[in-house]
């Protein structure tokens, strides 16, 4: 089975951190993500940028941009996508192309990536994975 | 690192990170900025004790803003002698007290509080650097001492700077209705301003003093981001964000191991810091999508455009004249045209640039920059007498140590070439 962990805590807090404190910390991570890297257990790993770097994509009749992360407490997070694009444009784009294959509701928060490690589960591991918690 | 001392970092965190937010609502309840203050002081000292014992509190915002306003309050019944308030010991969890206050926290209101808060430290009366101190005390929380390190001055002068400066914002009768959608406005702009100058306050120190005052670039994109999470839709504010998120990318670059200037051209590009520049550049394009350009979001613009070029060769100098065209338009100043004389210096060569600055003169005959790009164009001209002359008034104009030394390096130049024709 492959598990997704989600990382919360307060942006005011960890950006209040001094880059040494910041630092420390990330090292901290980067040894247990070591770990599961070497014995090619993980996948890929993500920083984001702070939330006031991202729009939101309310789908809808019409799919609506709105500035800031998503704040609905009515919708539970299902899934993400990792795409590189130009820039905000065409990452909307790629968002109007899902919410047009799915345009029930929801919303797509687009938020820039910080950080990006592809991480060294192979496709094989992924396939290997998938088939062990979905197929089985 | 030991769990004890990751919490009281993690408190420590905490409490800098509430503080705007935290004591902008205690002064809406208290109207006077010293009881505000005081509160929130003595609720931080609760939360010292406190949170190590019982765990941090779920908000800790919140949490500070009811001890901190019961404290007070309780301070005022003690001296009254009427009955006091449940110790926080036993609202420690806060329960119903605090999802009600989390609600208000999160409406208009709160917003309204920390702009008024940010707005209070832009007083007209006070100079730029008074309010950029007083602004760093009373929202950032900085010590007095650790701003008076900040502005090279004396503790006692900077505490009695101070003081002075919150006298006169204690007169100064700020409303505390929530303001009307133009005042709002202009408040914003305004606290916009403030943020900047506080930037630029750590930005132009030079070398050794980077150390100290380098941690105002900081503190102003907190303030820059915090402003941002309460004016979302804002572009000037993604703007402003981004325009201080692109200039502080290339710190580390800015100086060398003598704390000499280092030219942008000169810089290792290496050392920028990538992460802030992909921040700026995701809110430029969320600005832009807004089209209104204002004056932060033009010059975020041509500070991407030197950002995103690989190397100096690379610099799109057409794209940054255009630029500087629109901010000309914005926001017209001398200094603006000076600036966009280095562009035009690099399409369109060092005469067409020495044309158009000529006519700043009079305006900009005590600005350092404008007798170094103007020794520089000239010497690029072969006019050495002249640029010497240039480079001998930007040295006797020169701010900071560092400024001086660069343009010093320009004179032995010429000094030596003049040796060996």
């Amino acid at each position: 089975m492959l598990y997704a962990i989600l990382c919360y805590n307060s942006e005011d807090v960890v950006g209040a951190w001094t880059p040494a404190e910041d630092a420390v910390v990330m090292a901290r991570l980067g040894t247990v993500e070591a770990g599961l890297d070497a014995a090619e257990r993980l996948g890929a790993t993500a920083r984001l940028l702070p939330t006031t770097a991202a729009v939101t994509l309310r789908k809808g009749r019409e799919a609506l941009v709105i500035d800031g992360p998503f704040a609905e407490t009515k919708e539970q997070l299902l899934g993400f996508y990792v795409v590189d694009c130009a820039d905000l444009e065409a990452a909307i784009a790629v968002a109007r192309d899902l919410a047009a294959a799915n345009p029930d509701r929801g919303a797509y928060e687009i938020r820039p990536l910080a950080v990006y490690r592809p991480g060294r589960l192979a496709e094989a591991g992924a396939r290997r994975a998938n088939r062990r918690g979905v197929g089985a | 690192m030991t769990i004890a001392s990751i919490d009281a970092a993690w408190i420590d965190a905490a409490l800098t990170a509430a503080r705007p937010q935290a004591v902008a609502a205690l002064l809406r309840y208290f109207r006077d900025l010293d009881t505000a203050e005081e509160a929130f002081q003595d609720a931080c000292l609760r939360a010292l004790k406190a949170w190590p014992k019982n765990g941090p509190p779920r908000d800790p915002t919140a949490w500070l803003i009811l001890v901190g306003r019961n404290a007070a309050l309780d301070g005022v019944r003690k001296s009254s002698k009427s009955a006091p308030l449940p110790p926080e010991a036993l609202i420690s969890d806060l329960e119903d007290a605090e999802a009600s206050l989390v609600d208000r926290l999160d409406g208009e209101h709160y917003r309204d509080d920390v702009l008024r808060l940010l707005f209070i430290c832009c007083h007209p009366d006070l100079p730029a650097t008074q309010q950029v101190a007083v602004a760093l005390r009373i929202v950032s929380g900085l010590s007095v001492r650790q701003i008076a390190r900040a502005f090279l001055v004396g503790e006692s002068a900077m505490e009695q700077r101070i003081t002075r400066a919150k006298a006169r914002i204690g007169a100064a009768d700020v409303p505390f209705g929530a303001p009307g959608l133009e005042e709002r406005a202009q408040r914003l702009n305004a606290v916009a301003a403030m943020v900047y100058l506080v930037f630029n306050e750590g930005y132009s120190a030079g070398g050794k003093e980077l150390l100290t005052r380098g941690a105002l670039c900081d503190e102003a994109i907190r303030l820059a981001r915090l402003l941002l999470r309460l004016f979302p839709s804002e572009p000037e504010i993604m703007g402003l964000t981004a325009l201080l998120l692109l200039q502080h990318a290339r710190a580390s670059a800015r100086f060398d191991a003598d704390g000499a200037v280092v030219l942008l051209e000169d810089q290792d590009r290496g050392l920028w810091n990538g992460r802030m520049i992909a921040e700026g550049l995701a809110l430029i394009d969320k600005a832009v999508r807004h089209r209104r350009p204002g004056p932060y979001l033009v010059q975020a613009a041509i500070a991407a455009e030197h950002d995103r070029a690989e190397r100096p060769e690379d610099t799109n100098w057409a794209r940054i004249d255009l630029l500087y065209g629109d901010l000309e338009q914005l926001a017209p100043s001398p200094v603006v045209t000076l600036n966009r004389a280095v562009a035009v210096s690099k399409v369109a060569g060092p005469e067409a640039a020495l044309t158009m600055i000529e006519p700043l003169a009079p305006k900009l005959s005590g600005y350092f920059h404008f007798f170094g790009l103007r020794g520089g164009l000239l010497l690029q001209l072969g006019r050495k007498d002249e640029a010497r002359v240039a480079f001998d008034q930007a040295i006797a104009l020169a701010s900071t140590a560092a400024e001086a030394a660069h343009i010093r390096l320009h004179l032995d130049r010429l000094m030596k070439e003049g040796a060996g024709g």
